[in-house]
């Protein structure tokens, strides 16, 4: 979030499209539009950990992995109602994530990239060795189902919530904590800011936005937890769409959010390339473009055009 | 002599030999090995394992081997350095069925991963090279994307089998049936390495390559062309990567795409626990990852099945890194101009 | 007759501060060239300058032909060694592999080049297997200039020399330099703010002040004159 409030203009315009948007789009455009949404809330709490606190993490598909198996396992076992898994899922991803960012308060940078990379991998073998539980190859299904509307509402609505809270939350000692740690680690020591405690509190609000983004992907994928949908492109397409994102604001949010939600879906049918193989080659290689050309991600661009329009 | 060091010597660097840590390390070693050759002498499966553990392991140590000639000269982690690995093996792969025998189409992914390492360096990570650590993650990240695409674009996600001439007989060792394979895998990666080695410690390029690791800006007062040497570098780890590649294929029975990824994690895990910045701890990591994984796998087949070695190796990495950032043989990391 | 190196108006900057501010400066082949000044005048970025290793605009002709577009490693195969401040050398590395860097970018055999070098630096050739770092300050100092000479430069750039040494050291290691001129033809430009020694040793000076020239002349010039001497020279 930009030390400005978001212009008003802006956050009323976005809010107004989303609710036209169901009643024009078909239901698959509406179907994408939620997964749009869904990497909202992931790609936002992702940013909150990379852009204000600068720790790389290439291993949030896990906490959205743990967040979506949470959903799918209640549901299936419990028949919990899915917001409350939903909740759930929240829960316990904070809680994951402050155990994994405790760690991680000792790696820099790189190391951290790392780690987080091995998280990654290591996660979808889990419910391949623990299968009875958690349904090994196989997966696990929710006991209810969910129309592609439900999961739009669902997802903006968190998008919306979860905007609104990370507002609220950076606006005030979170936010300038969280900046000057980015900007300089030792002089925001100096100055008093406990950095164990911000940065790990950093990690556990991220995972617990990617737990819930990871409860609305199962539930838009029919209430279909699998291994295969959390494996490590999920992690990269989130880092990306961070990056992207640049230092965060509304806009870049949802740049990063569209670029990774919508690319991959709209490139599994590219010509030459043959079905559902473009997704890869496109992504990866709009990924690569992108940081050639944009290193500074979406917020770099915004810089460059004003400071042209400005000459 | 101790009086006339600089106070700069004495306080950033500690000679190896010297260091309490590392003399830790090396007692730990030598414990670890008397311990496994006392295992192999009692039992034929011990051996069995151990044999095989380290052939694995000399394949992780070869990837490793890659990972930290990378980031010695460049600073970056690539996370592309398996999918590139996996890449030159379907490389190799097609080469044969074009008709190459097994050995020229070897030769000629060598040749080719080099020549793919250096254009990546050139005109992926030059450019992003003095931005932030992101921006080169990402590109890696999104090489790691795009290669995985092209693979399966061209070759397909469906397993195809890459026949090694290496074939199924054993050995037998005192009782102990000691594949073929094992100790072809592990005689390749030996000289691959040595190899590497030989190039770095004897020849002119060997010697520019590590100035420009170690102080560009001095190496370029001499007149090295540090750029050329990272590229260099990066086609030597890529060579080294098709060689972890091609040496891991006997072990799998069959090729897929994602055939190195669990590979990536045991190297990455292996170059850490070296120290990011030592190739011979690179190896030795390796191999001590290779040799732990096969023995528990072997004998604990009921708690950790094969599935949780890759998780069980990410919780390994995590460990080393909780006790000792630097890695069995790392230094303090010093920034050096 | 034109000068092995000449400056003309040259400016150079670390990013946005500009620390030359119009540079001009001659050096006569076969001669020692000290610059002078206090810290911060831009003593070393003029070496920088020459050497390729910082932004720079204005002419900067070697041996005739223009440095412009010349990096560092150019330099360096054009003849012109430069001795940074901190020495550049590589600690990591043995005496030997040092000197070898020195010859890097000719190719050939190194044994005439490297006799050469021990004949005036004998103990080097003691520790050539000795890693680099474990020499100590001057000894350090000492292999610098001797990986500078290896492949006897047209040009040696010498970056504060007496940085950090005894002064016994110090009186040494410009008693070499001067010995390399007289006897190699080794032409010097070197920065120094012990300007009473690089003075004794040097032919001519110039005297830098907040990135400008405002002083210049023969060393005997600058020696003579007391008020010159105490205002600028420090002594």
């Amino acid at each position: 979030m930009k030390r400005q409030i978001p212009a008003l203009a802006s956050l009323l315009v976005v809010a107004a499209v989303l609710c036209v948007l169901p009643f024009i789009l078909s239901d698959y455009n509406i179907y994408l539009a939620a997964q749009v949404g869904i990497f909202f809330v992931a790609v936002l709490g992702l940013n909150i950990l990379t852009g204000y606190t600068g720790q790389i993490s290439i291993g949030h598909g896990a906490f959205m992995a743990i967040g979506g198996y949470t959903t799918a396992v209640m549901s299936r076992d419990h028949h919990t109602n899915l917001v409350v898994t939903m909740l759930m899922a929240l829960a316990i991803c904070f809680v994951v994530g402050l155990i994994v960012g405790l760690p991680a308060l000792r790696f820099s940078g790189v190391y951290l990239a790392l780690v987080t990379f091995a998280l990654a991998v290591s996660v979808p073998f889990i419910p391949l060795q623990y299968s009875t539980f958690l349904g090994g190859v196989g997966g696990v299904t929710s006991s209810e189902e969910v129309s592609n509307l439900w999961i739009y509402v669902a997802a903006w609505t968190c998008s919306a919530i979860s905007f609104l809270l990370a507002w609220l939350l950076l606006r005030g000692r979170l936010g300038r904590a969280f900046r000057a740690i980015r900007d300089s680690e030792i002089a925001a020591v100096a100055s008093g800011v406990e950095l164990p405690v911000y940065k790990t509190l950093a990690f556990g609000i991220s995972a617990a936005y990617a737990g819930v983004a990871g409860s609305l992907f199962v539930l838009a994928t029919n209430g279909f937890a699998n291994p295969d949908e959390f494996g490590i492109f999920l992690s990269l397409q989130l880092l990306v769409g961070a990056a992207i994102a640049g230092l965060g604001s509304l806009w870049g949010i949802l740049a990063g959010a569209a670029f990774v939600g919508l690319l991959p879906q709209v490139s599994s049918s590219v010509p030459v390339i043959g079905h559902d193989q473009g997704r890869d080659v496109v992504f990866g290689a709009a990924v690569i473009l992108v940081m050639l050309l944009l290193p500074d991600g979406f917020a770099g661009l915004v810089a460059r055009l004003r400071r042209l329009a400005r000459a | 002599m101790a009086g006339a060091e600089s106070s700069a010597i004495a306080g950033l660097r500690r000679r190896g030999a010297l260091d309490a840590g590392t003399a830790t390390v090396w007692l730990v070693l030598a414990g670890a090995a008397i311990f496994l050759l006392i295992g192999c002498l009692r039992s034929t499966t011990f051996a069995g394992y151990t044999v095989q553990g380290l052939a694995l392991g000399s394949v992780y140590g070869s990837l490793a081997l890659a990972l930290v000639l990378v980031y010695r000269a460049t600073h970056v982690i690539n996370f592309a350095q398996g999918e590139l690995a996996m890449l030159t093996t379907y490389i190799a792969y097609q080469l044969m069925q074009w008709g190459l025998s097994y050995w020229a189409a070897f030769a000629a992914t060598l040749a080719i991963a080099f020549a793919l390492g250096t254009l990546l360096q050139v005109t992926l990570i030059r450019p992003v090279q003095h931005r932030s650590v992101i921006a080169v993650v990402i590109v890696t990240v999104g090489l790691f994307i795009l290669i995985d695409g092209i693979v399966n674009w061209i070759w397909g996600a469906d397993f195809k089998v890459l026949q090694s001439p290496f074939g199924f007989a054993s050995f037998d060792v005192g009782g102990v049936a000691i594949p073929h394979k094992d100790v072809w895998v592990i005689g390749v990666v030996l000289v691959s390495v040595l190899l590497v080695w030989g190039l770095f410690r004897f020849t002119k390029v060997g010697l520019g390559m590590r100035a420009a690791a170690l102080r560009p800006a001095a190496a370029a007062l001499v007149g090295v062309r540090v750029d050329s040497m990272l590229a260099i570098g990066w086609g030597l780890a890529a060579v080294l990567g098709a060689v972890a590649g091609l040496m891991a294929e006997p072990f799998q029975f069959s090729l897929s795409p994602t055939f190195m990824q669990p590979i990536l994690v045991y190297a990455f895990a292996a170059a850490v626990l070296g120290g990011l910045e030592s190739p011979a701890g690179a190896l030795v990591g390796g191999l001590a990852i290779g040799v732990t994984l096969t023995l528990i796998v072997g004998y604990e087949q009921k708690y950790i099945g094969s599935e949780l070695q890759t998780p069980f190796a990410f919780a390994v990495l995590l460990l080393i890194l909780l006790v000792k950032p630097t890695g069995l043989f790392g230094r303090r990391d010093v920034r050096r101009v | 007759m034109t000068a092995l190196l000449e400056l003309e108006d040259v400016e150079a900057r670390y990013g946005p501060v500009h620390v030359l501010h119009g540079i001009s400066l001659a050096v006569e082949e076969g001669s020692v060239v000290a610059v002078l000044g206090p810290n911060g005048a831009g003593k070393t970025t003029t070496l920088r300058a020459v050497s390729g290793t910082v932004r720079r605009s204005g002419s900067i002709r070697f041996a005739g032909r223009s440095l412009q577009r010349v990096g560092p490693d150019g330099a360096a195969r054009l003849g012109i060694a430069h001795v940074p401040e901190g020495r550049g050398t590589f600690s990591e590395l043995t005496v030997l592999e040092n000197l070898r860097l020195g010859a890097y970018t000719r190719r050939g055999s190194l044994q005439p080049q490297l006799e050469r070098v021990f004949s005036y630096f004998p103990f080097l050739s003691e520790r050539r297997r000795q890693q680099a770092g474990t020499l100590s300050g001057g000894e350090q100092q000492m292999l610098a200039l001797a990986r500078a000479f290896v492949l006897r430069p047209r040009l040696l750039l010498l970056d504060e020399p007496s940085l950090g040494l005894a002064p016994v050291l110090v009186a040494e290691l410009f008693r070499i330099v001067r010995e390399l001129n007289e006897k190699e033809g080794l032409t010097v430009l070197v920065v120094e703010q012990n300007a009473h020694l690089a003075l004794q040793a040097a032919d001519a000076g110039y005297v830098l002040e907040a990135g400008r020239v405002v002083l210049s002349g023969s060393s005997a010039e600058l020696r003579a004159d007391d008020s010159i001497r105490r205002s600028y020279l420090g002594y």
